[in-house]
């Protein structure tokens, strides 16, 4: 690390992180002396951020990796497609929400700018080639959402959820923070290609090593929500206001796929066989628990809470195969499932109204008398949940299946399979809802363009992706290739 | 006309409709969404038409069409048809057409919804029988379920919400892991998800018995063979008239076409191994269901009984591995989805006047609609296979072929003979003949127009295939004399 060979070049690969983090803070002081407190401005002014800094993501695209401050910080293929599709998640995330934020008086400058700086959390974390960046990364992002969580101070809910996120959160990342320590021992770096270079060359302390893996492996599962380290996510889910649940739940799923990669796939390649074993675990186990407990609820934020740990156990699928065509099969999952994400949370925003939640299942009662194009909305986003073609989610969960059962798993693939159709039953409860059964309930769509929009596309995006999943798929497997 | 380009047209003309009519549904006017509902069934049974005009007698695949979908993992848009899966289709196509001729008056909540979900689904079973490439057949299989899950839970009956997720969940759990199979032979075939291709890699004993296995659940579960048969009698008794029209014309048919074009060719000697068990299976669907389906007190449970015994002729016909059995099996599908479709179409005509499936609520229709009981007596024959009808030919093929091969089996499959005429000669008496029985018959009129049409063309089909079964059956076997041969050989490496 010579510092005299500093110049502004060498803050190139880093341009769209530099941007946000500027721009979020200009907009901190900005909000501050508008005068108008209705956070409208503010509100556009950040989808104006998120949407340059994704034009500079694309714009910054490169074949080759390439590593700045002292190869603490790498933007390659992989780092550039998942920001942008991280920063446009956060947009149509914020999109969906105007309305609601404003029946409740929380589009406010701190939320709109704490959203901006957990995305920025998270585009460190992506880009991240060293255990401290990382590190970084994930803190300002966890902590930014935090706060969002708590934001609705005057919810007992949203309180005791954020508590709960909090006390977690800080768990998970001791964990985290003191497996990445015991690497350090063991392998005497934090860079992560030096780290990886050390384990392959026999220069490591394997015992320590393989002590430290087993933390960071748990640090991982608790940020993805991974059982049995997925405690949290159904609480702060269903206490969160649903804005925030969708911070939580969409764009952050990217972030901490990619971070799985950097640790797992870059950093400790030479412990494939070590940490496989550990995902297998976590993988039936998420898959089970996820699929079986969603069965019982009747909250709907619960229900896809519960949905999310399943699919990050079909997620692992894919990483666990341990080769390019497992972490692409990943790849695709994680995007597909934050398109998903968006969807079916986002119809919950769109049936909310002041004073209204619209997050229990019986709210979706009779949707289809009221309103055909959103019931077929959420039907073509539950179908994919549940992974029936013609959707993205079938071929997300093709792919991984592939990739897990290419890698020698049969008997993980078969009982994958076994407790899809299990979680097929509570997706197709709500469609049944929808359509089979009569509204008990006034039934209010949201009038404001921008969630009918960011809904609809999202669900239709999902439909496009299965009839045509070529396109997604290249992209995903070239990242990886010239990544990896 | 058209040519390259036939089987695409089958498939997307009834989706594109069924999206069209979605888009001018007005639930208060369903008027225009009835006319491009039928407009859009008639000209997707038209372009069928070219299929059979423009038929060669040979085993290749026809109309072939190929282009690459998702090149990396080596999956391809590839239909085509051979002699197995181009009737089908046409008579998929047909029933469709006499569905929307059936809902005319009858149908009034959410029509546009209806009509599009039977024109999607049209033309994804189109897609399945067509599909070369495993992974669209899949697609095209999975994604036929959709609109039939919202067909019986919307439009169905009073259970209708158990018997749709039942039927959804247990489809659901059989495909999945064919899916797995398709998954393993991709592998197994160094990356090919082409059906044909799969016909002719090498399999040991053991994956072939597994590959069997998966797929016999999935395709067992829609013939359905016992014991997974449970879902049927409910989703038919829920579904409205064309629900059930489609489930037992149609969608059992897949079931069968499933073991033809998956089970039989990628899995020979596994075929062979296991063709014991299924020729039990079939044997106690005709003896156990037929008996089953003589005390039932519902005339839709009945019929769907009813199709559980036939169909257990069809895989009997295919596992006994004669000429004749497949044959036989092949043209019993097809009678049968006349049959059954006609009978359904038949209660439902009486369900539309009368409210009730219920045997006991008829007696003596003879004597207030003569021309309707006419064709549900005949349709009854038909249904216990009275020579001159379509439901004949199968049967007697399927019970010469099996004489091939076993007395005893043989006696068992003719006992159907006794079932199938006791319990459908039996409701038949009970409906049509006797006495007024009460003040609901008393009062009924006889078949609008409407109703005669469908009635009509089905009962010149029934009887077609009947008189001349050799129409089919010439473009059936050089399919099915390629497909012995297969079975013939062994794949094991």
């Amino acid at each position: 690390m010579n510092t005299a060979t500093f110049s502004l070049a060498t803050l190139a690969p880093a341009r769209p992180e530099i941007a946000l983090l500027v721009l979020a803070s200009a907009l901190l002081v900005i909000d501050a002396f508008l005068k108008r407190r209705d956070g409208v401005v503010t509100y556009w002014l950040t989808l104006a951020t998120l949407v340059l800094c994704a034009l500079l993501c694309v714009v910054t695209v490169r074949h080759q990796p390439v590593t700045t401050f002292g190869g603490m910080f790498i933007s390659d293929p992989l780092s550039q497609v998942v920001k942008t599709i991280m920063l446009l998640t956060v947009a149509g995330t914020i999109v969906l929400s105007r309305s609601y934020l404003e029946t409740r008086r929380m589009l406010t400058g701190e939320f709109l700018c704490l959203a901006l700086f957990g995305a920025v959390g998270m585009m460190v974390m992506i880009s991240a080639n060293h255990f401290l960046t990382l590190y970084l990364g994930l803190e300002l992002m966890a902590l930014s959402q935090y706060a969002m969580v708590a934001l609705e101070r005057d919810s007992a809910k949203a309180t005791e959820a954020s508590m709960k996120y909090f006390v977690l959160g800080a768990l998970s990342s001791g964990l985290l923070l003191y497996g990445l320590s015991v690497l350090y021992g063991a392998t005497g770096s934090l860079e992560l290609t030096r780290v990886a270079a050390s384990i392959e060359g026999g220069n490591a302390n394997g015992t320590l090593a393989a002590f430290g893996l087993v933390f960071v492996v748990a640090g991982i599962a608790f940020k993805l929500g991974a059982a049995p380290f997925h405690m949290w996510i159904p609480d702060v889910y269903h206490g969160a206001a649903t804005p925030a649940t969708i911070i939580i739940g969409a764009a952050p799923k990217l972030a901490a796929f990619v971070f799985v990669m950097r640790l797992l796939a870059n950093g400790l390649q030479g412990m494939t066989g070590d940490w496989q074993q550990m995902l297998v675990f976590l993988a039936l186990a998420s898959m089970a628990v996820g699929n079986i407990v969603a069965i019982a609820q009747g909250n709907l934020k619960r229900m896809l809470a519960y949905s999310t740990i399943a699919h990050m156990g079909y997620l692992l699928l894919g990483i666990l195969a341990g080769n390019g065509a497992g972490y692409s099969a990943s790849l695709f999952y994680v995007i597909a499932y934050a398109i998903m994400t968006l969807g079916s949370f986002g119809m919950i925003l769109l049936l909310s109204r002041a004073g209204f939640e619209a997050d229990t299942l019986e709210d979706f009662k009779g949707l289809n008398q009221k309103s055909k194009w959103y019931a077929f909305m959420m039907l073509i986003l539950m179908f994919s949940l549940a992974g029936i073609p013609p959707t993205a989610g079938f071929f997300a969960k093709l792919l991984v299946l592939q990739a897990a059962l290419d890698a020698g798993y049969t008997w993980l693939v078969v009982v994958a399979v076994l407790l899809s159709v299990i979680g097929a039953f509570y997706y197709l409860r709500v469609v049944k809802l929808m359509y089979f059964d009569a509204p008990t309930g006034e039934i209010t769509i949201e009038r404001r363009m921008g969630t009918r929009w960011v809904l609809s596309g999202s669900a239709l995006a999902t439909l496009f992706f299965g009839i045509a999943p070529a396109p997604l798929l290249n992209l995903c497997l070239s990242a990886i290739s010239r990544s990896m | 006309m058209f040519s390259g380009i036939n089987l695409s047209l089958a498939i997307w003309v009834p989706i594109a409709f069924g999206i069209a009519v979605l888009a001018i549904g007005d639930d208060r006017n369903p008027r225009p969404a009835r006319w491009t509902a039928l407009v859009g069934s008639i000209l997707g049974f038209l372009v069928c038409i070219p299929l059979w005009t423009g038929f060669q007698q040979t085993a290749d695949m026809q109309f072939v069409e190929l282009a690459p979908w998702i090149s990396r993992f080596n999956v391809s848009y590839h239909l085509g048809v051979d002699g197995i899966s181009m009737p089908l289709m046409l008579l998929n196509s047909l029933m469709t057409v006499l569905v929307v001729i059936a809902h005319w008056e009858v149908v009034r909540d959410k029509v546009s919804q209806y009509l599009a979900a039977f024109l999607i689904m049209s033309g994804l079973i189109n897609g399945v029988f067509a599909s070369l490439d495993a992974i669209l057949f899949y697609t095209f299989f999975e994604a036929m379920l959709i609109p039939m899950f919202l067909i019986i839970g919307i439009w169905g009956g009073p259970n209708r919400v158990y018997a749709a997720v039942k039927f959804f969940l247990y489809t659901l759990l059989g495909s999945l892991l064919m899916l797995a199979a398709f998954i393993y032979l991709f592998n197994a075939t160094n990356g090919s998800f082409e059906i044909l291709d799969f016909h002719r890699v090498p399999l040991s004993m053991t994956a072939q018995i597994l590959i069997f296995i998966a797929m016999f659940m999935s395709f067992a579960v829609k013939v359905p063979m016992w014991p997974v048969h449970t879902w049927l009698p409910d989703a038919h008794v829920e579904a409205p008239t064309g629900g059930s029209v489609i489930l037992a014309a149609i969608t059992l048919k897949i079931g069968g076409y499933g073991f033809l074009r998956f089970n039989m060719p990628i899995a020979p000697d596994a075929s062979a191994y296991l063709s014991t068990f299924m020729v039990t299976l079939s044997l106690i669907a005709i003896v156990y269901i037929g008996l089953v389906a003589l005390v039932q007190g519902d005339m839709k449970k009945l019929i769907a009984y009813s199709s559980i015994s036939h169909m257990g002729f069809v895989t009997l016909g295919f596992f006994i591995f004669t000429y004749d059995g497949l044959l036989g099996g092949m043209l019993q599908m097809i009678s049968h989805g006349f049959v059954s479709a006609a009978l359904f179409l038949c209660v439902g005509v009486l369900y539309d006047r009368v409210h009730s499936r219920q045997i006991a609520d008829y007696g003596g229709i003879a004597n207030t609609m003569p021309v309707f009981a006419a064709f549900f007596v005949f349709f009854a024959m038909a249904n216990s296979g009275l020579p001159g009808t379509s439901g004949f030919v199968g049967e007697f093929l399927v019970i010469m072929g099996t004489m091939k091969v076993s007395f005893w089996w043989t006696l068992l499959a003719a006992t159907t003979l006794i079932w199938g005429a006791a319990y459908t000669l039996w409701m038949v008496k009970r409906v049509v003949y006797g006495p007024v029985a009460n003040e609901h018959v008393a009062h009924l009129k006889d078949v609008s127009p409407r109703e005669l049409a469908f009635l009509v063309i089905l009962a010149v089909a029934v009887l077609w295939l009947g008189l001349y079964p050799k129409a089919l059956s010439d473009i059936m076997n050089p399919t099915l004399q390629e497909l012995l041969r297969q079975v013939g050989q062994s794949k094991i490496a």
